[in-house]
């Protein structure tokens, strides 16, 4: 039960930790500097979730881990995020493409969580929502803009959205702690969020001109800890601090 | 590429508190109205510093020319009687 509901913990917080830093790499580098801001304020979001979602871990594993050395001090394999969010920031189109499909599911999980059983999660899903709320009108935003945009602007996006389509299923996907977490009331059940998802995503893609990906092949193994080529790179900068000067506070 | 300079400029109203008034927080550029909300919520709002936001298109403002300040508002600053400060205000009478 103790190690479901931390490896359960760990599976919600790694998606907006990794999210997070992938969305902070902006910083200094978006299109324009209200985006920039926005991002980086959007990451920002993230991480303070992420730390509510450390520390009950904490508490739970109960071994004198704390929060920031779960969040910094682990290696690749066990880190429990989806592939889609450590996927790379190629270009904007690519930025915002992943925060649109992962902000659905965000909303929606966040949305079912609010009722488990568990308090604790249940008190950071509301709070969390209403940044969520916030972060899915602005990507799903930027999906129309972009999509029913310029010829360019559009074509880039569909690129993204077809790149990163193959990551979508694995939200869906249900690991042995979400079993065991959904059982005691306390998980979310992802399998039933699925049709919710797709249906929302495709008519913003469908009010954004864009084509609605036909692939049905979807990569998998970010939950359980089989990431894709870039979490190494991702990994190295978000961990750097710590593995170059162990233990600093600051 | 180049269309993002041609975002047209926003000026940013911001409310802190209610029952106090919009105060002009600074600018931004965006594409339109409801990007402009959403850069203005960002830019200016996200340390907690208010309750309301109006964005207005810059454009859309009528600035008054500063060739014209002696006419328009020299003939205020040697009007004391315009100042109501001949009054004794009793001390409950905070504030003003």
């Amino acid at each position: 039960m103790k190690d479901n509901l931390y490896k359960y913990i760990l599976g919600i917080a790694d998606n907006s930790l990794i999210l997070g830093q992938r969305m902070g790499e902006l910083c200094g580098h978006g299109p324009s500097l209200e985006t920039d801001i926005a991002c980086t304020n959007i990451s920002l979001d993230l991480f303070g979730q992420v730390r509510s979602y450390y520390q009950y871990a904490s508490k739970i594993a109960g071994d004198g881990r704390t929060e920031d050395d779960i969040a910094m001090l682990r290696k690749e394999r066990e880190y429990l995020n989806v592939l889609l969010v450590e996927q790379p920031n190629n270009d904007f189109a690519y930025t915002m493409a992943r925060h649109f499909l992962f902000d659905v599911y965000h909303f929606l999980f966040l949305t079912e969580l609010q009722k488990s059983k568990d308090l604790t999660l249940a008190a950071i899903a509301t709070k969390s929502l209403k940044e969520v709320s916030y972060h899915q009108r602005f990507s799903s935003d930027w999906i129309k803009r972009l999509g029913d945009g310029t010829d360019e602007s559009q074509q880039k996006m569909q690129t993204a959205i077809d790149f990163l389509w193959t990551y979508t299923d694995e939200l869906f996907h249900q690991t042995e702690a979400d079993k065991a977490m959904v059982s005691e009331g306390i998980g979310v059940d992802v399998t039933k969020l699925k049709q919710a998802y797709y249906s929302k995503v495709n008519s913003i893609l469908e009010e954004s001109t864009l084509i609605i990906p036909e692939s049905k092949y979807f990569q998998k193994g970010g939950k359980q800890g089989i990431h894709t080529e870039h979490m190494g790179y991702l990994l190295t900068e978000l961990q750097y601090m710590q593995r170059a000067y162990p233990n600093m506070e600051w | 590429m180049s269309n993002k300079k041609n975002w047209p400029l926003w000026e940013v109203f911001v409310r802190s508190k209610n029952g106090l008034e919009h105060r002009h927080f600074g600018s931004l550029h965006a594409a339109d109205s409801e990007m402009a909300m959403e850069n203005a919520r960002d830019v200016y709002t996200r340390r907690n510093e208010g309750v309301s936001i109006w964005v207005v298109e810059s454009k859309n403002i009528t600035a008054s020319n500063p060739e014209h300040n002696g006419e328009l508002f020299e003939p205020a600053q040697d009007k004391v009687y315009r100042h109501p400060t001949f009054y004794e205000l009793p001390d409950e009478v905070k504030y003003m």
